[in-house]
């Protein structure tokens, strides 16, 4: 019985949350009426039997809670009036909880509030972690590497915003949707960045962020199939796929092309290129979908030399056609050199780098030494891997940069 | 619910404004506040003096000092307001983002605290 509860607790409590939080109209009551309505299940579905829909109980379970908790409050408590306003609201109410739509709709509600524009980035991701996740504070502080009393604090500040300034619970409007779907995604693509970008010699917690990101996007896309959501997932499912390659034994950072590519995870790679084609088919390709296409070039290559870098060069156009990035323009610039030739990439580059803007992105200047290594002119690339090393801040980086320069001072 | 739209712009970019311009800008506001004046969310609104006719009043220990200014230290300065009722954030935003200062300078909306 005990592991039925926890199993209804995992597969399910998040979903009763949403919900209670549109019952209840506050995070906060909400998550208290969550854990009473467990506590209720533990006590009485032994003696009671398991409900016919466990869901539906816990959310009846937890509003009646709520209200016994607003009615207990309502006795010495000073806010009488308000109370008692919205113990009628609850007690009138009838508790709508069909079973589709409506907790559909309660769980893209929670997205949507979670994700608000309104709240800043950290708070966004802190609060999608905890409230839609699941992850403890301890957890997601772990993650980020920030103190626990920091991350509790942000998700205390975001809900009292939600609360005061009173971001709405509801799915955006059809005309709102595409603006609000983006800060969406780019809330979850920073959580899988983090995860992403910091994987090595790091705690396995980091790693995880990669996982809970997957989870959370799959999530959205079963709620809100668009393409966008589709290429998003795609993305992070190719990148996943390389992990265990993108280190060697000794921790040490692989490039894609020293990857050992018999090491790549084929489900995650089929599943990320099936929905690739998906998003690409439903209209006009967005930003992730053509991320997304551009890994799945990379995932086909059986070795790195049969890498379609022609049709790689193509999609960065697509991409650079969506918006202007200095970023993507420096990928450009490598693939470039990858099908044209080492000097034409380091053209481009060092018209990029004449523009100012990436002049202290360490990776632009990386990218650089790696084609002045590839042209044997050693001076030039040490001179750029320097540049590179008094720019990075990342360990591995560091380390990897190192290496190159010792290689190369070696020969 | 009510929200206080604060509008902020740079008062200098404000006088070095054309004619043609400024009396473009005024149509835009009046057409504005008679828009949602008829959609009933209008509570007030008032475009306010430069920042050099403020001034500013503390009392401490019981004395009262009164300092001229503040004087603009930061680029954008406080040059009008909206209350408005709206019935959340979202509904709030979208009044402020039709707010004609939203296309030069920039919009604080600030839910009001009911007392």
């Amino acid at each position: 019985m005990r592991e039925l509860v926890d199993r209804t607790y995992r597969d399910d409590s998040r979903r009763v949350l949403a919900t209670l939080i549109r019952l209840l109209g506050d995070f906060d009551a909400a998550e208290e009426a969550l854990h009473d309505a467990f506590v209720a299940a533990i006590e009485r579905w032994p003696a009671e039997g398991v409900p016919a829909n466990p869901r539906t109980w816990l959310v009846s379970a937890g509003r009646f809670k709520a209200i016994d908790q607003l009615r207990r409050r309502a006795a010495f408590d000073d806010r009488r009036a308000e109370i008692e306003r919205q113990l009628s609201e609850l007690s009138h109410q009838e508790p709508v909880i069909t079973e589709d739509g409506d907790i559909v709709d309660d769980r893209l509600r929670l997205v949507f509030t979670c994700c608000h524009p309104a709240l800043s980035p950290d708070a966004q991701v802190a609060l999608t972690l905890h409230t839609i996740g699941g992850l403890t504070t301890e957890e997601i502080a772990r993650a980020f590497l920030v103190p626990a009393p920091t991350l509790a604090q942000r998700i205390v500040r975001a809900k009292n915003k939600i609360r005061d300034a009173r971001i709405p619970y509801e799915i955006p409007e059809h005309s709102d949707l595409p603006e609000r779907l983006d800060a969406v995604l780019a809330t979850l693509y920073l959580i899988f960045n983090e995860g992403y970008s910091a994987t090595f010699g790091e705690s396995v917690t980091r790693s995880d962020l990669c996982g809970e990101a997957i989870r959370l996007t799959r999530l959205l896309l079963g709620l809100l199939p668009e393409a966008e959501v589709m290429g998003l997932l795609a993305m992070m499912l190719l990148h996943d796929s390389r992990r265990a390659a993108r280190s060697s034994s000794d921790g040490e950072l692989l490039l894609l092309e020293e990857q050992d590519r018999s090491r790549w995870n084929q489900e995650q790679i089929r599943e990320g290129i099936e929905l690739t084609e998906r998003a690409l088919q439903s209209g006009p390709a967005g930003p992730y979908a053509i991320q997304a296409a551009i890994a799945a070039v990379h995932a086909e290559a059986k070795r790195a030399a049969e890498t379609d870098w022609a049709q790689i060069v193509e999609l960065y156009d697509a991409l650079l056609r969506l918006g202007a990035s200095p970023v993507v323009e420096l990928n450009q610039a490598a693939a470039i050199a990858m099908r044209d030739g080492p000097e034409r990439g380091l053209e481009r580059i060092d018209r990029l780098l004449a523009r100012g803007e990436l002049a202290s992105y360490h990776l632009a200047h990386s990218a650089r030494a790696d084609l002045f290594r590839r042209l044997g002119r050693t001076n030039d690339a040490l001179a750029a891997y320097a540049t590179a090393l008094e720019l990075t801040t990342q360990e591995p980086e560091r380390r990897f940069i190192e290496k190159r320069m010792a290689t190369l001072r070696g020969h | 619910m009510k929200y206080l739209c604060l509008i902020y712009a740079e008062e200098a970019a404000f006088g070095k404004m054309s004619q043609d311009d400024a009396s473009k800008m005024m149509g835009e506001y009046m057409a504005f506040t008679k828009d949602i004046q008829a959609s009933g969310k209008y509570v007030g609104g008032n475009p306010l003096q430069p920042t050099s006719t403020a001034t500013t009043v503390r009392v401490r220990n019981g004395k009262v000092s009164t300092t001229d200014g503040p004087f603009a230290e930061t680029k954008e300065q406080l040059g009008g307001y909206y209350l408005i009722d709206a019935k959340d954030l979202n509904d709030a935003l979208q009044v402020a983002g039709r707010i004609p200062g939203a296309k030069v300078g920039s919009i604080e909306v600030r839910p009001i605290r009911e007392m």
